[in-house]
């Protein structure tokens, strides 16, 4: 049988999403439900004076609504992952605001209704007072209170190694440079969605239109909720893009399950898209100040960064994961000897911050690669030839980066050669002659240039995932998983997995994910750890039913099971394909408890296996990006994009291409369009795809994806990597690279997004 | 104040009959009421196009036009594209050149597709790109969206 | 993002809407043409209207014809209506032009021209076309109907001279000459997006001359305008790129700009004087 892994086959998931046919979480109904409307915050930053629920009580089909002391039995919402971070416990968002408010959409109230619109209605007629407060709107703002005694600069994390003072005192240059990346989000086509139900009798609560860490999900809602382990569970269905942003528990996600449990009616919760620009988690905003230091061969000799992270409102889940993950791999492929990062965590009056794809890692690249053009400039050689000569070479990888600082999370390179992949790109992208038409055209009058950056992504985090696979006795399989699927094909991948590992056609594969009551554990589907980790659980499993499938098939066929093979379902000796065979399916039925001919073997073709590990992968990638820019108007056209791309071992090239191609217009967005602006009274002015402008097909270049497999991951059987940050990362680098170059000033752009009026700024201020 | 209607809407050649206020919303009733939830709504002011569905042969934002207003007038949703098990060419297209990703848009720019290749079907490709700018696709950065329309043209011009 | 609740009454005549309007009007009764901007402010609740009157069914109100010099739009013909010229010569390509950078392909099935002139949204292209070209406006109501000259009809902002129980039935482009030259530019962020400055250019060239210019600027302050003394100026010049480039600083120098958290009164000042230029350039060629 043809291998099936590595193939750009067709998707599992496409027929019911093809046909209208999918569930998506306002797609899901139960009778006698009720419709959940917030009532949100209208200050940035407020003492909560009264909340009059009369009228909105009053109203005819208002079953419900709930304040704080509704609910005061229920604390703030805790973090998932940085649990131990006492510390900033305080920080947490309680599920309705009590006492004090502080965003625009903070939810107060709660209405409950029969029907949506007059859920709004009544919502409308909530009457709050407030007193309001000031306000701290930047995240260079002078740190302010968040609570009595307990100010809004929340930590100060250090990530740091070598001798930094040593490095600059002894410098041939250094650069300094002040760069700010605006405030963005992954802002999915499908905005929030939860429905929370009571089974009375089975007294589980369920929630529906979950995503992403499904499993983790459910021990903090439990907790949160006073439930047993087996009496909550979560359901994922089909999820219209993650990104990082859904999925996390939000103050909506408990009050439709304390809601359900308490009213006995399932409670539907839907967010508008006014609502989601308000309160869905947002990222990106950091100011650094970095600087770096260089020898007079051009070898980095240190880098230095101090930025300020702008948090918002709160810490949610993800506890200060996020200025973490900025300084954790800041380096990235770059040979640096000394390094010092200090990390100030600013709550400010805004929405709250969290992950979005390559958390840390996109604002990280701009500072980074800003900082490698900057010192080319000074130095006067090539931002390629600079980059180049700093690159970590293959010989030193495996290469370690550890920290002083025991928290710091070491990173252990685990393969990779990315003078290669310079190599293959600028090749692939025909820079020998590229380069002097570039130039050709800037001496004939265009504003046009290029910009690279090279990245690092981390991926595969373990430390564990497991998977259930059974054989029917049809032959058709079942794969369970604790995965999670936000759109980018996950069952395909599993499916594609299991048919290599089992030997069986993929399309007779059921993968099924994001049901907490079908496997104890999982890892959901967050920071690309799923193909890696999820991925090799299946594999592991899969091989473990082929191994059980051999044994049994041995017996019947009179052959040792080293010299069987198992093509499109079918056992056969290798060396007489044409010969006595078995199907999985008739092993399967030898394997049911009563069958007769089952012997000793425990019934069912069926196996659960877990992967384990202790390391990560470390995939990497360049992006390259040309841009014509327009002097009269501002506007930024990227004429080209290429992303170069090492993945170690692609299981579905296409889809990873798919992975490549949504991230890099993520990215465009975030460099030239995203932006969540606010007044000076913390009012946010971009909540209508009016004002927060994501890329359409006239914004998108045509991306062209070159992806390698020449530095596959010792840590796994299966070799692979991941892709799913891998589109987005150095994006707003490469685009600022190549507008400076496109204007002949290095160092130009210092701050995302270069919107077409910031754009005639630099070009006035050079003129 | 309610101000309610009784309409009947004939969605993909069925006729619902059924009592809606004035401000329902079409994409709130052919979901709500009519059971098909294949239509998305992602934004309701008119801006994805997500909601898109085809009204007197022409691509529409059914999150813009209330329910009240689109009484006899046929509406096509993409639960009609498929003739029974028979996928239509774009239907296949998307799937053969992983046009959708998590498939929430993916409604949407079908039947902004149909519509648009059903009213000019040899529409240029610079006009094509700017009609299919009309949505709004998060996860698949587009290009195999335009690729999976085109080759859907070229196979209903061939076809036709 | 659930709209608040309305009464709604289709009208089957002109007559019906503006005797339905009369009575709906003291109860912020509105008119329902396209809805493409009207039913986006009421999901935000920014626009509660008591009452909608539906004009889509009234027959007259589609019509769309040229008759006495003047290109004749009733109150629901649709923007899709000009994806293909609608006359020949000069008007026709222009409104054609313009057509396509309004919204969306399905945003342009529903939107109507008049209902532009009515919502009076300064990023409006219709208003722009239709005061640089002298449009007439016909309003009708239970009183009757007047006629009213577009520069005076748009106000301000999203205000125009349109009273609350009147109906928008028609409006008229005179047909310019046949050797009139045009030039449409506007900027936008992105595809589809409200202008963020546009310029209208129309001349003719006697004896390799500029005559009879016109020059609209729409988007940049708060109602498109004719900016009648650089129309002046450029009478008698040669359409070279010295005469553009002064007009377009002109232009600029004499624009009262919007200004929001976005967008600069410098921005917009700089976009008009490259929009000024383009147009004046894209007319000439």
């Amino acid at each position: 049988m043809e291998t099936v892994l590595g193939q750009s086959v067709q998707r599992l998931e496409d027929p019911p999403l093809i046909t209208g046919r999918g569930r998506f979480a306002a797609d899901i109904n139960f009778p006698h439900q009720l419709h959940m409307r917030m009532v949100r915050s209208i200050h940035a930053h407020a003492e909560i004076k009264s909340v009059d629920i009369a009228q909105a009580l009053a109203l005819p089909g208002v079953y419900a609504v709930w304040t704080a002391d509704d609910i005061s039995h229920i604390g703030p919402v805790d973090f998932r992952a940085d649990r131990a971070a006492e510390d900033i416990k305080p920080y947490r968002q309680p599920v309705l605001a009590k006492g004090r408010v502080r965003y625009v959409g903070d939810p107060v109230a709660a209405v409950f209704a029969d029907d949506p619109y007059l859920a709004e209605d009544a919502a409308d007629l909530v009457a709050v007072t407030y007193m309001e407060l000031p306000v701290i709107v930047t995240v260079d703002d002078p740190i302010g209170e968040f609570s009595p005694g307990i100010d809004t600069e929340a930590a100060i994390l250090t990530h740091s190694y070598g001798n930094i003072d040593d490095a600059f005192s002894r410098a041939h240059a250094v650069v300094e440079l002040d760069l700010f990346t605006g405030r963005h989000a992954g802002v999915p086509l499908e905005t929030r969605g939860a429905i929370g139900r009571y089974d009375a009798a089975k007294d589980i609560l369920e929630l529906h239109g979950a995503a992403k860490v499904l499993h983790r999900n459910k021990e903090t809602l439990t907790r949160m909720l006073g439930r047993k382990q087996s009496g909550l569970h979560l359901h994922e269905s089909h999820v219209g893009g993650g990104f990082g942003i859904r999925g996390e528990v939000y103050p909506e996600d408990v009050l439709v399950l304390a809601a359900a449990e308490r009213f006995g009616r399932p409670v539907k919760w839907i967010e508008d898209r006014h609502e989601h620009l308000m309160c869905a988690n947002q990222g990106r905003e950091q100011h650094h100040r970095a600087r770096i230091a260089v020898d007079a061969e051009s070898h980095i000799l240190g880098i230095e960064d101090t930025f300020h992270h702008d948090q918002g409102a709160y810490i949610r889940t993800h506890g200060v994961v996020v200025p973490n993950l900025t300084m954790c791999l800041f380096t990235a492929v770059y040979r640096v000897p000394a390094y010092h990062a200090r990390a100030h965590v600013r709550l400010t009056n805004k929405t709250p911050c969290a992950t979005y794809r390559a958390p840390g890692r996109y604002e990280a690249s701009f500072v980074r690669e800003r900082l490698m053009d900057a010192a080319a400039a000074k130095l006067g050689i090539s931002p390629i030839e600079f980059r180049r000569r700093n690159l970590i070479t293959k010989d030193e990888i495996p290469y370690t980066i550890t920290y002083n600082e025991p928290e710091a999370k070491k990173a252990e390179i685990d393969s990779g050669d990315y003078h290669l992949l310079l190599d293959k790109a600028l090749s692939y992208i025909g820079w020998d002659t590229l380069s002097p038409e570039l130039a050709q055209r800037r001496a004939d009058g265009e504003l046009v240039g290029a910009g690279i950056g090279i990245f690092l992504e981390e991926g595969g985090l373990g430390p564990s995932d497991g998977a259930k696979i059974a054989v029917d006795i049809d032959g058709d399989v079942e794969v369970i998983t604790g995965g999670a699927s936000v759109g980018q094909g996950f069952e395909t991948s599993m499916a594609q997995i299991c048919a290599e590992a089992l030997g069986v056609d993929y399309k007779r594969i059921r993968v099924i994910h994001g049901q907490t009551d079908r496997i104890a554990y999982g890892i959901g589907a967050h920071a690309q750890r799923t193909t890696v980790m999820t991925g090799n659980a299946v594999n592991a499993t899969a091989l473990a039913v082929r191994k059980k499938a051999l044994e049994v098939a041995a017996g019947v066929l009179q052959t040792a099971a080293d010299d069987l093979v198992i093509t499109d379902g079918t056992i056969i000796r290798r060396d007489d394909t044409a010969g006595p065979s078995i199907t999985l399916g008739e092993i399967a039925a030898m394997l049911v408890p009563a069958s007769k001919s089952r012997g000793t073997h425990v019934p069912g073709l069926a196996a659960e296996e877990f992967f384990d590990t202790t390391e990560t992968v470390f995939p990497y990638g360049i992006h390259f990006a040309v841009v014509c820019v327009d002097s009269g108007t501002g506007h930024v056209k990227v004429e080209r994009f290429v992303i170069a791309y090492d993945i170690g071992r692609a299981v579905n090239p296409k889809l990873v291409e798919g992975q490549l191609v949504g991230g890099c217009l993520q990215g465009l967005g975030g460099a030239l369009y995203e932006e969540f602006i606010y007044d000076q009274r913390g009012q946010p002015l971009a909540v209508t795809f009016a004002d927060y402008l994501m890329p359409t097909v006239r914004e998108a270049p045509d991306v062209e994806v070159l992806i390698t497999e020449d530095a596959p991951s010792p840590h796994n059987p299966l070799g692979i990597k991941s892709a799913g940050e891998g589109g987005i990362n150095a994006v707003g680098a490469a685009i600022a690279g190549a507008i400076d170059n496109a204007i002949g000033r290095p160092g130009a752009v210092t701050r995302l997004p270069v919107t077409p009026q910031r754009m005639k700024d630099l070009l006035r201020a050079g003129a | 104040m309610t101000d309610t209607h009784d309409i009947t809407l004939s969605i993909n050649d069925h006729d619902y009959t059924i009592t809606v206020d004035a401000r329902h919303t079409l994409a709130d009733t052919i979901r709500d009421q009519c059971g098909q939830t294949g239509t998305h709504v992602g934004c309701e002011h008119g801006v994805c196009g997500a909601c898109t569905v085809l009204l007197d042969g022409q691509p529409v934002r059914s999150c813009l036009i209330f329910a009240v207003q689109c009484g006899g007038k046929p509406i096509r949703t993409v639960e009609g594209l498929a003739k029974g098990d028979e996928l239509h060419p774009l239907q296949k297209s998307f799937m053969k050149y992983h046009a959708l990703q998590c498939g929430f848009c993916t409604p949407g720019f079908l039947m902004l597709a149909v519509g648009i290749l059903e009213n000019e079907p040899d529409i240029s490709d610079s006009d094509l790109r700017e009609a299919l700018s009309s949505n709004l696709c998060r996860c698949t950065g587009y290009a195999n969206i335009v690729k999976a329309v085109r080759a859907a043209a070229e196979e209903l011009k061939a076809g036709s | 993002m659930k709209p608040a609740a309305f009464h709604y009454h289709t009208a089957h005549s002109v007559q019906d809407a503006v005797a339905t309007l009369a009575d709906v009007a003291p109860d912020q009764g509105r008119i329902l043409a396209g809805g493409q901007s009207l039913v986006p402010t009421m999901a935000f609740r920014l626009a509660t209207p008591g009452h909608l009157v539906d004009i889509n069914g009234i027959e007259e109100l589609h019509r769309l014809a040229v008759e006495d010099g003047a290109l004749s739009i009733g109150a629901c013909v649709r923007h899709a209506a000009f994806h293909r010229p609608v006359t020949d010569g000069v008007l026709g390509a222009l409104l054609t032009h313009v057509a396509g950078h309004i919204g969306h392909y399905p945003i342009r099935q529903r939107g109507t021209f008049c209902g532009s002139l009515a919502q009076s949204d300064p990023a409006s292209e219709w208003c722009l076309v239709a005061v640089t070209l002298d449009a007439t406006i016909i309003a009708q109501s239970t009183r009757g109907r007047r006629e009213i000259a577009a520069a005076n009809f748009i106000e301000g902002v999203m205000s125009t001279a349109l009273d609350d129980d009147e109906l928008l039935v028609e409006a008229r482009l005179p047909l310019p000459t046949t050797e009139t030259r045009y030039g449409f530019q506007e900027f936008s962020r992105r595809a589809g997006d409200f202008a963020l400055a546009m310029a209208l250019a129309t001349f003719r060239l006697d004896g390799g001359v500029i005559t009879d210019a016109r020059l609209g600027i729409g988007g940049a302050e708060d109602r498109p305008r004719r900016i009648t003394q650089v129309e002046a100026a450029l009478e008698g010049k040669s359409p070279n790129a010295e005469t553009f480039e002064a007009a377009a600083s002109a232009v600029a120098e004499t624009l009262d700009p919007m200004e929001d958290a976005g967008t600069s009164a410098q921005y917009r000042r700089e976009l008009v004087q490259t929009l000024t230029l383009r147009a004046l350039q894209s007319a000439a060629s």
